[in-house]
């Protein structure tokens, strides 16, 4: 088992990085937006960021491949100005997993925010702090367990992606093929060995992470209660 | 001099409430704001920190428009104004001690330790907020509204959540501070006892109007003629004894008896307002134990 090519795990894993950081940076302000707008687009906004929860993967993986395929408009921009193609390689993959993820990352952090006490914001405010700082130091050490929640889920999310990734990246070995199209792949092709011990990471890591937000969790009540 | 006059639409439990207030107020003043709830105390105080929006108006503060309904945004916006507030739930930051929250305001240790050290806490400076008891929170909460040595000072009915005790030591803080510093203030409040010790001005809000404007004494007295003692209270139970109507009725915390005639009785009912006076010639005062 040791010749086992943990190649899939590691790009499972940049993919879950890449993913959870860009979404972070994105979903901070929208999030803070959400909660606080009230604009008559807010449960238009709300239904669109909550959508890849519904969709089939497939349906979102679908829409992606015919929006950045070298015969889109974007597809042709990005190949014409840039010469990078937009389909069938990393990047795609992780465009394609902001949104397959991104109600992951938004709406515990929008709901956190919500739940925050008005008057926190507007003290802060009263102190002469801009909303970058009010967030900064205000909002997001408040929420800490929303913002934990938020991360390790849309890193989990990602790494448990499959349709999508299957649809924009094709099984690239060593570029696009990650851990669970692996497992797929292995099983077609009747090796279930490899199958099991794939498998068997991906739970072993899979309880890990959660057990360690749900311990963090734990700790956390604790200290405030 | 800050020159208020301002108009809002207010969407209230009762309604819909035009909120109207044409109000000067001089440097140094200090204003205690009362009347029943809903009658747009707090949305007041709140469109002076910059907090809420007015339909129409302008406030002016040292000749400094503040905000102006002919152009859209706050000319000068809430970060701007070098106002301390002070919230009923305190709002101080459970991330911050005690001494970071102050600090978070205006980056001056030395100013922190020397309010912390005026209202007697200069101990729990390394503290969390947590661990404070509710009259802790709020004089932190009062030293960090004067962290940024503010011109205005808005009190959101501070003491409201606080026992006997403690309300009076807050009482005695606001007050030295108010005298140190000369921070023009509004407190909203609707403690009489409270608003008689600390204010030199008391504005009465009905209905979004401000309908008395004076002193504590001609504000909140309310004894009229020759009587001498006038409570208001509410009507708690109207009973028969013998062949006498007997109310109950509760004014503060008190409940009292009181004999009505027929014709009364039948008059009034459960949960009004009344008035309770009489001529009191020669009232006897004692200490209470």
């Amino acid at each position: 088992m040791f010749d086992l090519d943990f190649e899939p795990f590691f790009i499972s894993f940049k993919l879950a990085f890449y993913t959870t950081s860009i979404l972070f940076i994105l979903c901070v302000p929208l999030a803070w937006y959400l909660a606080r707008t009230k604009s008559k687009i807010k449960p238009a906004l709300e239904a669109l960021t909550a959508l890849p929860i519904v969709l089939p993967p497939t349906v979102i993986g679908f829409y992606i491949l015919f929006a950045l395929s070298i015969n889109s408009p974007l597809g042709i921009f990005f190949e014409e100005t840039f010469g990078i193609k937009l389909v069938f390689n990393f990047t795609s993959l992780v465009i394609a997993s902001c949104f397959y993820s991104l109600p992951f990352m938004v709406q515990p952090l929008q709901a956190a925010i919500q739940n925050l006490p008005k008057s926190l914001i507007e003290a802060s405010q009263i102190c002469g702090k801009n909303n970058f700082q009010t967030v900064l130091y205000v909002v997001l050490p408040n929420i800490k367990p929303a913002v934990i929640i938020a991360i390790v889920t849309t890193f989990a999310h990602t790494i448990g992606e499959f349709g999508v990734v299957l649809m924009v990246g094709g099984s690239i070995p060593g570029e696009t093929k990650v851990a669970s199209i692996a497992i797929y792949e292995f099983v077609e092709l009747l090796d279930y060995e490899s199958a099991h011990i794939y498998s068997f990471i991906m739970i072993s890591l899979s309880f890990l992470v959660l057990f360690c937000v749900y311990y963090f969790n734990h700790l956390h009540k604790a200290k405030y209660d | 001099m800050i020159s208020i006059h301002i108009k809002k639409l207010l969407h209230g439990s009762n309604g819909k409430m035009p909120l109207e207030v044409n109000l000067e107020i001089k440097k140094g003043e200090f204003i205690a704001l009362t009347g029943a709830s809903g009658s747009g105390k707090t949305t007041l105080l709140r469109i002076i920190a910059g907090l809420e929006s007015i339909e129409h108006g302008y406030i002016n503060v040292q000749d400094k428009t503040w905000i102006n309904s002919s152009s859209k945004k706050n000319i000068v916006p809430v970060q701007k104004r070098n106002i301390g507030y002070l919230f009923q739930d305190y709002a101080l930051f459970p991330n911050m001690s005690v001494l970071k929250n102050l600090t978070f305001a205006k980056n001056d240790k030395n100013f922190a330790f020397s309010l912390l050290e005026m209202v007697g806490l200069q101990e729990l400076s390394d503290k969390m907020p947590a661990s404070l008891s509710g009259g802790q929170k709020q004089r932190v909460a009062l030293c960090r509204a004067l962290m940024n040595q503010p011109k205005l000072l808005l009190l959101d009915e501070p003491l409201s959540a606080l026992d006997l005790d403690m309300r009076k030591k807050l009482q005695e803080d606001i007050k030295t501070f108010h005298e140190k510093f000369n921070i023009t203030t509004i407190m909203v409040s609707h403690e009489p006892s409270e608003i008689y010790k600390l204010s030199s001005r008391v504005l009465l809000l009905e209905q979004g109007q401000i309908i008395k404007d004076g002193s504590a004494k001609e504000v909140l007295l309310k004894t009229s003629g020759s009587q001498k003692f006038s409570f208001e209270g509410e009507l708690l139970e109207i009973y028969q004894a013998d062949i006498l109507n007997i109310a109950v009725v509760s004014i503060g915390s008190q409940l009292v008896k009181v004999v009505l005639d027929s014709s009364q009785a039948k008059e009034l009912q459960v949960g009004d307002k009344v008035n309770i006076s009489t001529k009191a010639f020669s009232p006897t005062i004692s200490k209470s134990i």
